[in-house]
C-alpha cells in the first residue's frame, strides 16, 4: 500500500512540472488543445473502472473469499464437532498452544488466499499484455511508469482491504463456533491482532509479486508459474537446518505469515524475530511495486 | 505535423526501419504504403513511443510524443483493432481511456455516435464485436481526445463497403478540419480513393514520399486513351512529340503524354476528339513496380 502511494505520489509531481512546459506546444498544428494539467488521481480512477468495469474482477474475489472462509470455517466445525468431553478438561492447554488462533486461518487457506491473491495480481498486468490492450493504454498514456505506479496502488488497495475483510471474518466466524465449546477467542486474546494482520497484509504481498513477475514476463502462463514458485514452491525445499537454505527462507513471504501467525512454532536452530518477518513483507511489497512501475520504461511495449 | 528523421529500428540482425526520413503535414490525407513486413507498423509504435528506435528521431507537433504525460489530446491512434480487452463493453474501454486522459465522459457517448456504436451496440461486451466493429471502437478511441494528430493502422480492414466509404468521408473532414492523418495500407487501391499524399516505404526503407498524382505518373502503364476519327493523323502528330502511340481503329492508347499536352496537340493541329482519357489506374501499377524489388513475402517464391 505504502509503495503504491509512494511512487504515485512521485510520478504525479513529475507529471505535473512535465506538463507545466506542454503550455503553448505543438507548433504547426491547425488544431489547438486546450488540455487540463495531468493529474495522478486520474490514473487511479481509470485502473479502479478498468477493474471493475470486467465481470471476472467480482467473481475473483467472492470465490476466494469463499474458498478462504470456508477452509478456516469447515477446521472449526470439525474441531467443533468432534469435541469430546474428555477434551473439555484440555481446554485451557488448547487455548495455551495457539489452537485457536492456527484455526482462525488455517494453513491449508493461506495458500489457497496466497495463491488467488498472487493470481489477481498477475492477471492485472499479463491480461493486459496478452491482449494487446497495454499498447491502447501507453498511447493514451505516454508517462508509464505513473500509468503502473497506478495500476500497484489500485491493486494493493483492493487486496489490503478484501485481504482485512477475509482474515477478519474468518477470525469471528471461527472463534464464534469454537465459543460453543468454550474454546473460542476474542480479537483482544494475545497474539490474535497479530495472526489478522499477518493474515490480511499477506494479501496485498502476494498479489503485487504476481503483478511485478507480470510486468516482467508479460505473458499469462509463466506469469503464473513464477509466481507460484515465488509464493510456495521456493519457501517448501528451503530446509529449516541449514544456514543458507535458512536465509532464503526467512525472505520469504509465506514463512514470514507462519512466523507471525505461529509464534510457538519451533523454528529449528536458526530463530528469527517477529519484526523481521514484517520487514519480509514490506521488502517484497516495495521491491515488486518498484519493479513493477521501473521495468516498463525501457523496454519496448 | 509528424516529422520523422533518420530513423532507424534493428531486432538483433534484423533490420526493421532503417534511415527512414520524412515529414506529414496537417490538413491533408497522407497515406503510409509498403507491402506486408516493410516496417509500417514499427515506423507507427516508434512515432507513438511505444518502441525505442536504435537510431534517429521522430517528433509529433515538435516533440517527442513519450515526453507528453498524456497522449489523447495530442494523437490518436488505431494501432490494432484487437489492442482491447473482450471482457469490457465498449462504452466501459472509452470510459477508461478517456478518465485517464482527464477527458469528460460524455465525449465517450459523442464518439461512439460518430462512429455507430451508440446505444445498444456500445454496451454490448467487445469480445462479441466483428472486426469491423472493432475498428469502428478503434477509431472511436482516436477520436476520444479530439487530437490534431491521428495515426491510423490498416483501418480499413475487415470494414464493409459502407464502412468504407464512412471512414473515407470522416478521414477527408478530419484533414479538411487541418489535422494530420496518417494512414497506413498495403493496398495502393485502398489509398486511391482516400489519401493526398503518400509516404511509400519498402523492406523498413523509404522509396517515395509526394504526393498521389506525381506518384501515379511514376507508373509506366499510365496512358491517355483518345478516341478520334483522324486517329492515324493524330498518331502522327504524338509520335512526333515523342508519344508512344497504339493504334485499334478510331482509338489511341497514348503512353509519355499527359491529356492535357494530346488535347492542346490536337487542337493546334484541327483534329477533332470525340473521347479523351486520362487512366489513372495505373496508381497500382506504379506502387508495384517500386515495391517490386522489396517484396518480402512473395507468393511462389522458392525460400
Amino acid at each position: 500500500m505504502n509503495s503504491g502511494t509512494a511512487s504515485g505520489a512521485t510520478s504525479a509531481s513529475g507529471t505535473a512540472s512535465a506538463s507545466g512546459t506542454a503550455v503553448g506546444s505543438a507548433p504547426g498544428a491547425a488544431v489547438t488543445t486546450g488540455e487540463p494539467a495531468a493529474r495522478f488521481r486520474d490514473l487511479l480512477a481509470a485502473e479502479w473502472l478498468k477493474l471493475w468495469s470486467l465481470r471476472s474482477t467480482p467473481w475473483a474475489y467472492l470465490v476466494t473469499a469463499l474458498a478462504v472462509i470456508g477452509f478456516n470455517v469447515g477446521q472449526a466445525y470439525d474441531t467443533y464437532r468432534y469435541w469430546t468431553d474428555e477434551n473439555a478438561g484440555d481446554a485451557d492447554a488448547f487455548i495455551r498452544d495457539g489452537i485457536p488462533l492456527a484455526e482462525a486461518f488455517t494453513s491449508n487457506a493461506v495458500v489457497i488466499h496466497l495463491l488467488a491473491a498472487g493470481a489477481i495480481g498477475a492477471a492485472t498486468v499479463a491480461g493486459e499484455y496478452g491482449t494487446g490492450l497495454i499498447r491502447t493504454t501507453f498511447a493514451a498514456v505516454p508517462d508509464r511508469r505513473a500509468v503502473m505506479a497506478a495500476k500497484a496502488a489500485v491493486l494493493a488497495g483492493v487486496t489490503t482491504v478484501f485481504g482485512t475483510l477475509v482474515a477478519f471474518v474468518s477470525f469471528f466466524s471461527t472463534q464464534a463456533i469454537l465459543s460453543g465449546r468454550d474454546i473460542g477467542v476474542s480479537l483482544g486474546h494475545p497474539g490474535a491482532l497479530r495472526v489478522v494482520l499477518a493474515s490480511a497484509l499477506l494479501t496485498p504481498v502476494a498479489a503485487l509479486t504476481g503483478m511485478a513477475l507480470g510486468t516482467l514476463l508479460r505473458h499469462m502462463g509463466s506469469t503464473l508459474v513464477a509466481t507460484v514458485a515465488a509464493l510456495l514452491v521456493l519457501p517448501m525445499v528451503v530446509s529449516p537446518d541449514r544456514y543458507w537454505s535458512v536465509l532464503i527462507a526467512h525472505s520469504l513471504p509465506y514463512p514470514a505469515w507462519r512466523r507471525l501467525t505461529e509464534p510457538g512454532a519451533n523454528f529449528g536452530p536458526y530463530p528469527w524475530s517477529e519484526g523481521g518477518a514484517w520487514t519480509v513483507y514490506a521488502v517484497w511489497a516495495l521491491a515488486a511495486a518498484a519493479v513493477t512501475v521501473v521495468s516498463v520504461n525501457r523496454r519496448d511495449q | 505535423m509528424i516529422e520523422v528523421k533518420d530513423l532507424t529500428k534493428r531486432y538483433g540482425a534484423t533490420t526493421a526501419v532503417k534511415d527512414l526520413t520524412f515529414t506529414v503535414r496537417p490538413g491533408s490525407v497522407t497515406g503510409f504504403l509498403g507491402p506486408n513486413g516493410a516496417g509500417k507498423s514499427t515506423t507507427l509504435r516508434m512515432i507513438l513511443g511505444l518502441n525505442e528506435p536504435t537510431a534517429g528521431s521522430v517528433t509529433v507537433g515538435g516533440r517527442s510524443f513519450r515526453d507528453r504525460p498524456r497522449g489523447l489530446r495530442h494523437v490518436g491512434a488505431l494501432l490494432d483493432a484487437g489492442d482491447v480487452h473482450g471482457g469490457r463493453s465498449a462504452a466501459a474501454h472509452l470510459a477508461v481511456l478517456a478518465r485517464s486522459n482527464r477527458i469528460p465522459r460524455r465525449r465517450v457517448d459523442e464518439v461512439l455516435a460518430e462512429v455507430g456504436l451508440a446505444g445498444a451496440a456500445g454496451r454490448r461486451r467487445i469480445g462479441g464485436f466483428s472486426l469491423g466493429m472493432r475498428q469502428r471502437l478503434g477509431i472511436a478511441a482516436a477520436l476520444l481526445g479530439d487530437p490534431p494528430v491521428l495515426l491510423f493502422d490498416e483501418p480499413l480492414n475487415g470494414l464493409d463497403p459502407e464502412g468504407v466509404l464512412w471512414v473515407r468521408g470522416l478521414f477527408r473532414r478530419l484533414a479538411a478540419e487541418g489535422r494530420t492523418v496518417f494512414v497506413s495500407s498495403h493496398l495502393m487501391s485502398e489509398m486511391e480513393n482516400t489519401a493526398d499524399e503518400l509516404i511509400v516505404i519498402g523492406r523498413g526503407e523509404l522509396i517515395a514520399a509526394e504526393s498521389l498524382t506525381r506518384f501515379a505518373a511514376r507508373g509506366t502503364g499510365a496512358n491517355v486513351t483518345v478516341r478520334t476519327p483522324r486517329a492515324a493523323d493524330l498518331a502522327d502528330v504524338l509520335t512526333t512529340e515523342g508519344a508512344v502511340v497504339h493504334r485499334d481503329g478510331p482509338l489511341l492508347t497514348v503512353t509519355g503524354l499527359d491529356a492535357a499536352r494530346v488535347g492542346d496537340l490536337a487542337c493546334r493541329h484541327a483534329l477533332p476528339l470525340h473521347e479523351l482519357a486520362p487512366r489513372s489506374a495505373s496508381l497500382e501499377e506504379a506502387f508495384m513496380e517500386l515495391t517490386a524489388d522489396s517484396v518480402d513475402y512473395l507468393a511462389g517464391e522458392a525460400r
